[in-house]
């Protein structure tokens, strides 16, 4: 019930290309109808050819000539048939895959961090195509499939009913033997995919870990490990081939005795006198056009199965709650003054599991903020709550003496200018790169602004220089450079607020000294939250905010914190009074 | 594909009796229209119901016998194909075990992993679709012109005639589509690509408010994509109407020229019956034959990954000689070396040298990139030195064989790893007959004794895939302990005690220096705290020594030193 329903839904997106889908439905049924009616014309002709002396050469040639006049709309119609159904699925999927990739621009981040990225990923590359697979296989096999075993049937029974009763009947055996054959083999198939699943295991373990292995000199026993279930793969492997690959044969044998006893009953009945030799060659071959639909059904089925699992897997994305849209009222934030309000907030990423509680921080413009705290006490969520990638549960946050409840999410965003430590960079030229965030920059621009975050004399030194393809998530460039281009790319639409994330480790010294320098050029003259990891940065912070499990527990200078002898002191002596 | 054929020597008889049992299948159903033209001459003319009866008997015999025939053939061709995949699959994995880490770095691991099972299958169903199948249709073909000939000369030319032309077409359509779905496939990744790309980096696309730019960007790949597959399915879609004219038109000129022979009396209407059913069985046997070439390049692509792998050889080799070992000499000494990785220009490591003498305790710090792992992994002969000698015990270790070195050495690595098994099975890596007093004896050392002590099933306690049923904290623990079993001369910790909360840290670091007397141990940190009591450190920058002394020297001497020191409050704090 619950496949009708998907199936349905699945089916609704070819609604727009419905005049394809009619097309290909009526090329099916001409292309399927003619294809049944050459085997009678065959028939007629042979039946003009009955010994020495008794041909008929001015019929048969009336009926060779019809019989390539059939032919020839037949495959016509067949080849139209195609070029519709692959414009239909292929239309589909591209709006499915569209759909789904317009809602990931639109579902609240919590969506995008709290589902694993390549779940996702395979749900827009390979279950699409497997959708594509299905309804390619739905709409041909399937659905000439339908036509044409009602149409042997029809074409049959006119020529001789009691012999169409028989291969009506009889068919059908080949389902009920690959029926069986399938659920014998599937246990088989279940021990085989156990096994292999204990294989992929093995080999993750042994090679994904080939430099511990090697270092231990685990060799040996690894191997012999995977010798040991190799060795039983293989007997269960033999068992599930050999089993799923009895059904081909099983199946050709049931059509051939299928086909034996229309070859009797057809000759019993010819050598009475009530069926022409070229009604029993007819009747022969649509024997074995019938049961072609039948063989095919069960793939039909499984692949068709496999698109709708596919699509149900794309339409959970589709449905996903999108995030609340900007109100209609909601206003433009023009230019931010840099003050910025936070009032009474609470949060948390899971129910029950509370993160900030009433959180109180007031900035004004020009300040630079230091948040200081250990791993997981709610630094990078500040930075999502301001930049309204999560919305508070409770509170508010004001910037430039707005509610941000009631900015556009857009104008909000462009207020502030971000770099954060996980540097993202798209596959493109540095150039196109820098610009990300203002397309039509002038050259002029982008130097001056690569020339700013000081990545002007490494991107000199690029192979191509500005124009250096930059692959996927910048491997081609170290970590320090990349971040220097994410500094570039903040500094070329430097807007009144930044948030920053200083790096931890990953940096040489003196990338790390540059990117510093960068960092203070940007901040001169605008609010600045930099999640601080330097000692220096810390000092000159006009407010440190020293966070722990959520809260802010001590804010002030640095003299100031020192000076109270609470819990900022108490780790500033604990590191440095060595 | 070739090259892996040696993979099925032991299943010679396998190979020879499966395709034979085939031949005997396709020679049944060869003889199938004969018996139908029978039925149809001497049957229905004669009115001869006996006959008709024998010959529907005749029919079922041949298709039982045909029936066994392909069982037979399908069981041995499942037999050899599966011995095939399992021979070429301990191969491959012994083969990837005895490769450098420079190979391994090379091929990357996901890579290895992939070609180890996937490519693997798609060889083995490749060679099993060979043996069954991919010798039936030429069988069938050369077959059914055969019987064309047998039946009657001058209308089998026509066969000669169409049985090339379908074949011309098949290889017309395929070799025109292969092109169209490679670029499919390029076009597919970049659409990939663009996914992962949007998911990883959602917060700055958001930032920027780019999300309709990006979906435009994504639209525009899909309706390319979308455009290449049309084309491609318009080429494809001309398959099956190209070959089902060509067989009709083969079939009315049988029929044309049948009739002339009929009515001459030199043919029979059954067997013109026979010589159409001959050209339809031709036509179902090229089109298998299609769909098997596809699976065969399929395969034929994975093999070639496969091969690959084969390829590469060990860049490290072992010496096996008799060592004299001097007991002068430092325990562990760099000289002059310099190292650089295999696709990089710039050294990794350039102009290493230090003693270690016997029992130090050794710290290493820098900052990431600074080649501290790279420093680690000489000592373990993991690469070789481009230039200069590491020596143990006067040694150079390019003379010790890879079991006596890395005897010597435990290694605790960055990222703890456990395998699944018993946490007995995974302390006894080193030593693999270790008693059970050893083994809480390196556990009290890596201070993981209490919380093994604490299982129900002490030692016996199962550890999932990857650790999964253990804290970070309490793996680094084991991964510890396995290290220090058997008591190896030189210890190293790569970074390893970063899941340690700092007290536990701090008692490790105590037990290891009085309970490993003589032991040579290095630690590798960001964290000052960690090595700031070793005998000496060492300060790694961009691959160059630039301090060597003991922590107050260094604070007073080496400003790259002094600086991290001064950085590292907030990560105090973090713990």
């Amino acid at each position: 019930m619950k496949n009708t329903g998907l199936l349905k839904r699945l089916l609704s997106f070819t609604r727009p290309h419905l005049l394809y889908l009619a097309f290909a439905l009526v090329f099916a049924v001409i292309s399927v109808c003619l294809t049944l009616y050459a085997p009678v014309l065959t028939g007629r002709a042979i039946d003009q050819i009955v010994g020495r002396g008794h041909v008929d050469f001015i019929m048969l040639k009336q009926f060779l000539i019809w019989l390539a006049a059939v032919t020839a709309g037949a495959s016509f119609a067949q080849w139209l048939m195609g070029l519709c159904t692959n414009k239909i699925a292929y239309l589909t999927v591209r709006d499915i895959r569209e759909k789904a990739f317009a809602k990931l621009q639109n579902v609240p981040l919590k969506f995008i961090d709290s589902n694993p990225h390549g779940d996702i990923l395979s749900r827009v590359i390979v279950d699409a195509e497997q959708i594509a697979d299905g309804l390619l296989m739905g709409f041909t096999q399937l659905f000439t499939g339908i036509v044409t075993i009602f149409g042997t049937i029809g074409f049959m029974a006119v020529i001789n009913v009691k012999i169409t009763l028989l291969v009506v009947f009889v068919t059908p055996l080949s389902l009920f033997v690959a029926n069986f054959i399938a659920k014998r083999s599937f246990k088989f198939f279940k021990v085989q995919s156990e096994t292999r699943g204990e294989m992929t295991s093995l080999i993750e373990e042994t090679i994904g870990n080939m430099k511990l292995v090697k270092a231990f000199g685990y060799e040996h026993e690894a191997s012999q490990r995977f010798e040991e279930i190799n060795a039983r793969l293989k007997d269960c492997g033999v068992k599930a081939l050999f089993f799923s690959s009895m059904t081909n044969p099983c199946t050709r044998f049931v059509n051939g005795v299928v086909y034996t006893l229309v070859s009797i009953v057809g000759a019993l009945t010819a050598a009475a006198g009530a069926l022409t030799v070229g009604q029993l060659s007819c009747f022969l071959s649509y024997a074995n056009q019938y049961t072609k639909p039948f063989n095919e059904i069960s793939g039909v089925i499984a692949e068709l199965q496999s698109a709708l699992a596919s699509a149900k897997r794309l339409f959970e994305i589709i449905d996903a709650t999108p995030q609340t849209p900007d109100s209609a009222d909601a206003v433009v934030l023009g230019k931010a003054d840099g003050s910025v309000n936070v009032e009474n907030v609470s949060f948390s990423y899971v129910q029950d599991v509370k993160l900030i509680e009433g959180l109180n921080l007031s900035v004004q413009a020009g300040q630079k903020i230091a948040i200081v705290g250990s791993t997981g006490c709610g630094k990078t969520t500040l930075i999502n709550l301001l930049m309204r990638f999560y919305d508070v549960d409770k509170g508010k946050i004001i910037v430039s003496g707005h509610d941000v409840q009631n900015l556009t999410r857009d104008s909000l965003r462009s207020s502030f200018g971000m770099v954060l430590q996980d540097t993202w960079l798209k596959a493109g030229t540095v150039k196109e790169n820098i610009a990300y965030g203002k397309p039509n920059a002038s050259d002029y621009e982008i130097v001056s602004a690569a020339v700013a975050a000081h990545a002007d004399s490494f991107i000199k030194r690029l192979p191509k220089g500005y124009d250096t393809e930059i692959t996927e998530d910048g491997g081609n460039i170290s970590q320090g450079q990349k971040q220097l281009l994410c500094i570039a790319r903040a500094m070329l639409s430097l807007p009144s607020m930044l948030l920053l994330d200083e790096a931890t480790s990953s940096i040489d010294t003196r990338t790390e000294a540059r990117i510093q320098k960068a960092f203070d050029t940007m901040m001169q003259g605008r609010t600045s939250f930099i999640v601080a990891h330097r000692l220096s940065t810390i000092r000159q912070a006009d407010l440190i905010v020293v966070m722990d499990s959520g809260h802010i527990i001590e804010q002030g200078r640095h003299e100031e914190l020192l000076a109270k002898k609470g819990f900022y002191a108490n780790l500033y002596n604990s590191q440095f009074a060595v | 594909m070739l090259k892996l054929i040696r993979f099925l020597k032991d299943y010679k008889k396998e190979c020879v009796i499966g395709p034979l049992f085939k031949f005997l299948e396709a020679c049944f159903e060869l003889a199938v229209p004969l018996v139908t033209a029978g039925i149809i001459d001497t049957g229905i003319k004669n009115h001869d119901i006996a006959y008709i009866y024998k010959m529907g008997g005749v029919m079922v015999f041949f298709g039982l016998a045909g029936l066994i025939c392909s069982l037979t053939a399908q069981y041995f061709a499942a037999k050899a194909s599966m011995g095939f995949g399992t021979a070429l699959r301990t191969a491959l994995f012994n083969h990837i075990c005895v490769l450098s880490y420079t190979e391994i770095d090379e091929i990357g691991t996901p890579s290895l992993m992939t070609r180890l099972t996937g490519d693997i299958n798609q060889t083995q169903s490749g060679v099993n679709l060979v043996l069954r199948l991919f010798l039936r249709s030429p069988f069938i073909v050369i077959g059914a012109v055969i019987m064309a000939f047998f039946v009657n000369v001058k209308l089998a030319v026509i066969f000669l005639i169409a049985a090339p032309l379908i074949g011309a077409v098949i290889y017309f359509v395929m070799s025109r589509s292969i092109p169209y779905y490679r670029r499919i496939q390029a076009i597919l990744d970049r659409v990939s690509l663009l996914t992962r790309e949007n998911l990883a980096g959602v917060r700055v696309i958001r930032a920027f408010s780019k999300q309709a730019d990006e979906t435009a960007d994504f639209n525009k790949t899909c309706d390319f994509l979308m455009n290449e597959q049309v084309l491609a399915g318009k080429i494809a879609a001309l398959l099956n109407p190209v070959t089902y004219v060509v067989v009709n038109a083969a079939i009315i000129a049988l029929i044309w020229g049948g009739g002339f022979q009929v009515d001459t009396g030199s043919l029979s209407q059954g067997e013109v019956i026979a010589l159409v059913n001959y050209m339809s069985q031709i036509l179902l046997a090229l089109v298998a034959l299609a769909n098997l070439i596809i699976a065969f390049t399929k395969a034929s692509a994975s093999a070639v990954r496969i091969n690959e792998v084969f390829e590469l050889l060990p860049s490290l080799t072992e010496k096996e000689q008799q060592i004299v070992l001097r007991s002068d000499q430092p325990r562990l000494s760099f000289e002059n070396v310099s190292f650089a990785y295999q696709k990089s220009e710039a050294d990794a490591l350039t102009n290493i040298s230090f003693n270690v003498p016997a029992g130090a305790t050794v710290g290493v710090i820098g900052g990431t990139g600074a080649g501290k792992s790279t420093l680690m992994n000489l000592i373990g002969r993991f690469y070789d030195a481009a230039q200069g000698r590491v020596l143990i015990d006067g040694e150079d270790i390019k003379n010790f064989s890879f079991a006596a070195l890395r005897e010597k050495i435990g290694i605790v690595p960055q990222k703890a790893v456990l395998f699944k098994g018993t946490i007995r099975d995974n302390l006894r890596w080193r030593r693999k007959k270790a008693s059970d007093e050893e083994l809480w004896q390196a556990l009290k050392i890596a201070q993981g004794e209490d919380f093994v002590r604490s299982k129900p099933d002490q030692l016996d306690t199962m550890i999932a895939q990857g650790g999964k049923n253990l804290s970070g904290g309490q793996r680094q623990r084991l991964t510890i302990a396995r290290a220090l079993v058997g008591r190896p001369e030189i210890l190293i910790l790569d970074d390893s005690a970063s899941a340690l909360d700092f007290a536990t840290d701090a008692k490790l670091r105590r037990a290891i220096k009085q309970e490993t007397q003589g032991m040579t141990v290095f630690l590798v940190s960001q964290r000052v705290s960690t090595i700031r009591n070793a005998d000496f450190i060492v300060v790694l920058d961009d691959g160059r020594i630039v301090g060597l002394g003991k922590h107050e020297e260094l604070m007073e001497t080496c400003s790259v030193y002094h600086e991290i020191c001064l950085s590292q409050l907030e990560k105090e704090v973090a713990a």
